[in-house]
């Protein structure tokens, strides 16, 4: 199975990236947007289990390694392969 | 007084703060490889500026897990004086010796010059051959050096900085704030006052014919606070 | 190849490919061609071996010479292996006779040019540096971010596996005008951000180059980036393959299909045609470069390795057949050893890879486990490949199955080489013709003054400099843009280093011989003004296609004036690099020669002039680098040379008239010489406050600059230019704008002024006090009276404008 890892920064922080691509894609005429927040894409292929294991260690990989809790959040999604 | 300066894959600082102390302090030095699990007697260490793994995932984040980090985590908390710099801070960030965390600059590029700092304490082991409110100049080189904390931390932690991004005067506004670090700060250390984290580099500010010698004295500083111990 | 046109440029990357239509008739012959040492035989084979090698542009005659050399019909993997040999960039086939013309001789050059990865010149004090300058101009057009980053790695590995440390990297960029065209802008910060994010990662400073903007450049910027590495001398790694038995051995990075690109494509429809939509660009991994440099260096250092060579261009093609080639072996390799990255690679691809960061090293018997550790202790694959052979041959398999053999010699001394024809350009004389009648005086100076120095070619560039590391190693005693060539100390030593890299494309297109003396002297030039003595060169050759007559003619007489400008200075040339191809839809590039030069300031003693009564004891006692700002009141400034009414191909006219017409200046070499021998004494005698060459804008840009370049310490000067050696009826404009060669503006405390004529005169160079620093106004009597902060306005400010963005560079002013 594959899970994909989606970072991106807290809410109520700068977003330096996000914030110049909102500014761009205003500037190409899009109006309405409300925020543009830029983060992190991690796929990570593994043995086919029950998710619910999956899911506990990939937390666990998010809070040891992938983000950094301190100014990041996670959001996980499975899929099969 | 011995230090050690870690060598991390991607490390590009080490041998420049080599250089100073055992080329321009005269102090012995050695240099410590990350799987290294002990610190071999070294009295100080040094976190060196580089890209560590190539800062590929976030700056400093893997460089956390080396076997040397555990040597350095159990010397840290003993009381033992650690000084990160630039990269080296980073990765005392991911391994939370240091409080905050480190984000890319708000210009969203790299940046690399002489800035000029404001010293805070002159009462800690990395600042007391300082003036308190000196201004002093530093390079900086680095495109992740915004420093973040939350609000609350930073009320508990605020008497932790020793460095201020300031102008010329001394003065601190969001000019002088090239990374746009929260409250203007370069350099924190912990509660118990023997881990220093900062982005500017001493150790290329350590001779005169570099530009500054105020880097100097932070090395300075250590080795006259471990004269003491 | 009706439906296939591939251009050659830069490190052998076949680029700018318009892929055919797919399918066109490769897929039916998987069995000939499926790699395995499978004669083609049946003339249905025959000719569609012979398409595969038209695509690698090897003519049908070429072809049946390669037949005639194998003595059969060549395998798949051959093919491609004589195509990229035979490529411009291996083999140099346009430019080799041509490059016979350079001075190559000197008692300091410890290589002869050409024969290993970079030139090497004694520096004294038992070390030797190894510099040379690297094109990688269309990948950074197809792709500015990855294409600039992999040429910074190229260079870099050509440096290091000499056994040299890289200690410092200048690139010189050329661009369209940003003003207004987006994609110019996306190439320029592509480009800076990665040439920066390589760079800055390796731990290798930037410590200078050029940026120029022209019109010629807007569908093809150019890339090139010097590398300067330092080593003990006699510590040089070699790339040969001695001694028959030696294992072979791969390192650092997997081999994948990147950088097959053009070449390739048929292949790959052939093979399986899955992966059409992969980049023609390699990504480059800054991270697996700063560890190869270091477990290189280590690996040298054992005395285990006998010879080394980047794989670079053609991969490992190149690498396996420059190496025996250069000793009089042979290589055996089993390309089923070579780590991948990728599955089903066939010989072909991996022959052909250029994967970035892996180098082939030659190791002694018995060495191999020692070598290997090294290399896996900072995280790198060290694999033995094959060994060395004494019968002469590339002999290449696949497990059990050979899939080349070829006498190297074919593939290297005897590939062929063209006398391309060569015919005097017709836009020349058109070009050339210039009435200064057509061209208007201004009535306002000051204002042409301020628009020149806010042009981008002019203008301040730290918005590019500062995103560069330049400090990192902690040698960078002169910080860029602080004076007119960068200046390294070298740790244990009493010398610096001092580096430029300079190119005037316009000048070459309005007159290819002076235009290009005029590079070489403008880079001898920017070294003595930090006090330090020219003493090699390396330069990038980028031009457009060489099979037109009229672009082989500007080659010739750009190779013609660099090699009579170097004999003048004893600067020999140690090597270089030539890119041709350079063109777009709108035409060819302006002919553009980079030169790298590098000098040294060392400790001379008080030798040098004695003047009775009048001369105080000279005052240097350790050599010190001269930079280009005004220091303090009442200091003198001096103007050395002669000033002419030369306007012709300068930015003056560009910038302001929107012309690009004349003669370029003429360069005397004579007095260049003279000019550069009085200012390395002067400086080494410690007479000088600043030195700062005139150059693009001419005497008024050039005295500006030295007022406003300290940031932190805007100075002012009053001039009186009416004192300028000058012929008599010089026009106002070109005195002031005009961009005569040899001279130099240098400040001195009052006290100096005497001693400094009589060097002057020793030395026949002219000399003319035009005036004093001081004050917070530029004034040169009666026609400019700016304040300098105007001046500065318009210099830091000038960059941001023209890239009509708010974040580049608005933070602070400019000084670092």
């Amino acid at each position: 199975m594959k899970a994909k890892v989606y970072i991106t920064l807290k809410r109520g922080l700068l977003d330096a990236q996000g914030k110049t691509i909102k500014g761009a894609l205003e500037s190409l005429g899009f109006q309405n947007l409300h925020a543009v927040r830029m983060g992190k894409y991690i796929e990570i292929e593994m043995d086919r289990r029950s998710e619910r294991s999956a899911k506990q260690d990939v937390e666990r990989m998010c809070q040891k390694l992938l983000a950094n809790p301190v100014v990041e959040t996670y959001h996980i999604e499975f899929c099969r392969l | 007084m011995k230090f050690g300066v870690v060598v991390f894959p991607g490390s590009n600082c080490d041998q420049d703060c080599v250089y100073v102390l055992k080329d321009v302090l005269h102090r012995p030095v050695i240099t410590l490889w990350h799987e290294q699990t002990t610190l071999q007697g070294c009295d100080a260490v040094v976190l060196p500026g580089g890209f560590s793994y190539g800062d590929y995932l976030r700056t400093g984040a893997i460089a956390r897990f080396s076997p040397i980090m555990r040597a350095v985590r159990a010397f840290a908390q003993d009381g033992g004086l650690v000084i990160g710099i630039c990269n080296g801070f980073q990765i005392l960030l991911e391994s939370g010796l240091l409080p905050g965390a480190m984000l890319r600059n708000t210009a969203l590029r790299f940046i690399c010059r002489f800035v000029t700092l404001r010293v805070e304490r002159t009462d800690s082991p990395f600042t007391n051959r300082f003036q308190e409110g000196q201004v002093i100049r530093l390079p900086i080189a680095h495109n992740e050096g915004r420093y973040s904390i939350d609000a609350k931390a930073l009320q508990t932690n605020r008497g932790q900085v020793l460095f201020r991004y300031c102008d010329a005067d001394g003065n601190l506004f969001d000019a002088a704030n090239l990374n746009g670090s929260m409250d203007c700060i370069a350099g924190i250390m912990n509660k118990a006052g023997n881990v220093l984290g900062m982005m500017p580099h001493p150790e290329r500010a350590s001779e005169a014919i570099l530009g500054s010698t105020d880097g100097r004295l932070v090395f300075e500083s250590m080795i006259e606070a471990f004269s003491h111990v | 190849m009706s439906n296939v046109s591939v251009k050659k440029r830069d490190r052998g990357k076949i680029r700018n490919i318009k892929f055919g239509v797919r399918g066109s008739g490769f897929g039916v012959r998987r069995s000939i061609l499926n790699s395995k040492f499978r004669i083609p035989n049946s003339p249905a084979d025959v000719a569609l071996l012979k398409r595969v090698a038209r695509s690698h542009n090897l003519t049908d005659e070429l072809y049946e010479r390669i037949v005639r050399i194998l003595g059969r019909q060549p395998t798949l993997t051959e093919v491609g292996i004589f195509g990229v040999m035979y490529s411009e960039h291996c083999s140099y086939c346009s430019s080799k006779p041509t490059l016979k013309l350079f001075p190559t001789k000197g008692k300091r050059i410890l290589v002869p040019a050409g024969k290993e990865n970079a030139g090497l010149i004694d520096i004294g004090d038992g070390l030797a540096v190894a510099f040379k300058v690297e094109s990688h101009n269309h990948p950074s057009a197809v792709e500015p971010h990855a294409g600039a980053a992999t040429g910074v790695g190229g260079i870099v590995r050509d440096i290091f596996t000499m056994g040299a440390r890289p200690i410092a990297l200048l690139d010189s960029l050329r661009f369209g005008p940003l003003q207004n065209d987006a994609r110019t802008r996306f190439l320029f910060e592509g480009i800076v951000r990665g040439i920066a994010d390589y760079g800055n990662c390796i731990g290798v400073p930037t410590v200078g180059g050029e940026i120029l903007f022209d019109e010629s450049y807007r569908g093809n910027p150019l890339v090139n980036v010097m590398c300067i590495g330092i080593l003990p001398k006699g510590k040089i790694a070699r790339a040969v393959a001695k001694g028959p038995g030696n294992p072979v051995v791969y390192v650092g990075s997997s081999t994948g299909r990147d950088g097959l690109g053009g070449a390739s494509f048929a292949s790959r429809e052939i093979t399986d045609g899955s992966d059409a939509d992969r980049p023609a660009v390699q990504i480059g991994d800054p991270f697996a470069e700063k560890c190869l440099i270091e477990a290189t260096l280590e690996a040298l250092a054992t005395g285990d390795v006998v010879g080394i060579q980047d794989m670079g261009a053609a991969g490992l093609t190149c690498s396996t057949c420059e190496m025996p080639s250069r000793a009089g072996t042979g290589i055996a390799i089993d390309v089923d050893k070579v780590p991948r990255r990728e599955e089903g690679m066939t010989p072909y691809e991996v022959m052909l890879s250029e994967s970035q960061e892996r180098m082939l090293l030659v190791v002694k018997r018995g060495s191999v486990e020692r070598i290997t550790q090294h290399f896996s202790r900072w995280g790198l694959n060290a694999v033995e490949i094959g060994h060395v052979t004494d019968n002469a041959r590339l002999r290449v398999k696949e497990g059990g199955d050979r899939v080349a053999d070829i006498p190297v010699s074919a593939l290297t001394d005897q590939a062929p080489i063209f006398q391309r024809p060569t015919k005097r350009p017709r836009y020349l004389s058109k070009v050339q013709r210039l009435s200064l009648k057509d061209i208007p005086q201004p009535r306002d100076y000051a204002a042409v003054l301020l628009k020149l120095l806010a042009s981008p070619t002019i203008a301040n560039k730290a918005a590019v400099f500062e995103q560069y590391d330049h400090m990192v190693q902690a040698n960078t005693v002169v910080l860029p843009g602080r004076a007119d060539a960068a200046v390294l100390r070298l740790k244990g030593t009493n010398r610096f280093l001092a580096a430029t890299i300079d190119g005037n494309g316009r000048y070459c297109y309005l007159d290819p011989y002076e235009g290009s003396k005029l590079a070489v002297a403008e880079a001898a030039r920017n070294l003595v003004c930090v006090g330090a003595t020219p003493l090699a060169v390396t330069n990038c050759l980028n031009f457009g296609s060489p099979q037109d007559p009229e672009i082989m003619w500007q080659f010739k007489e750009c190779v013609r004036g660099i090699s009579d400008a170097c004999r003048a200075f004893g600067t020999p040339v140690t090597g270089g690099n030539v890119s041709f191809y350079n063109e777009s839809p709108d035409g060819a590039i302006d002919p553009t020669p980079v030169i790298g030069m590098i000098g040294i300031i060392e400790g001379v003693q008080g030798s040098g002039l004695r003047v009775e009564g009048s001369c105080p004891e000279p005052r240097a006692q350790s050599p010190e680098p001269i930079t280009a700002n005004f220091k303090a009141e009442d200091d003198c400034i001096i103007l050395f040379g002669e000033t002419k009414e030369e306007l012709g191909g300068g930015e003056y006219l560009s910038a302001i008239h929107q012309r690009k017409v004349g003669r370029p200046p003429r360069v005397d070499l004579h007095a260049e010489r003279a000019l550069q021998r009085l200012m390395v004494e002067a400086s080494a005698q410690g007479w000088l406050k600043s030195a700062h060459d005139c150059s693009e804008g001419g005497l008024a840009v050039a005295l500006a600059e030295s007022c406003i370049i300290d940031a932190q310490h805007l100075i002012g000067a009053t001039i009186d230019v009416s004192r300028v050696t000058c012929h008599v009826s010089l026009r106002l404009d070109a005195l002031l704008f005009g961009e005569s060669a040899g001279r130099i503006i240098v400040s001195c405390v009052p006290e100096s002024v005497e001693v400094l004529g009589h060097l002057a005169k020793k030395h026949e160079v002219p000399a003319t006090v035009l005036g004093r620093v001081g004050g917070s106004r530029l004034l040169i009597e009666p026609w400019i009276d700016v304040r300098v902060e105007a001046l500065n306005d318009a210099w830091r400010g000038g960059l941001k404008v023209a890239l009509g963005q708010e974040q580049w560079g608005t933070k602070g002013s400019g000084d670092t």
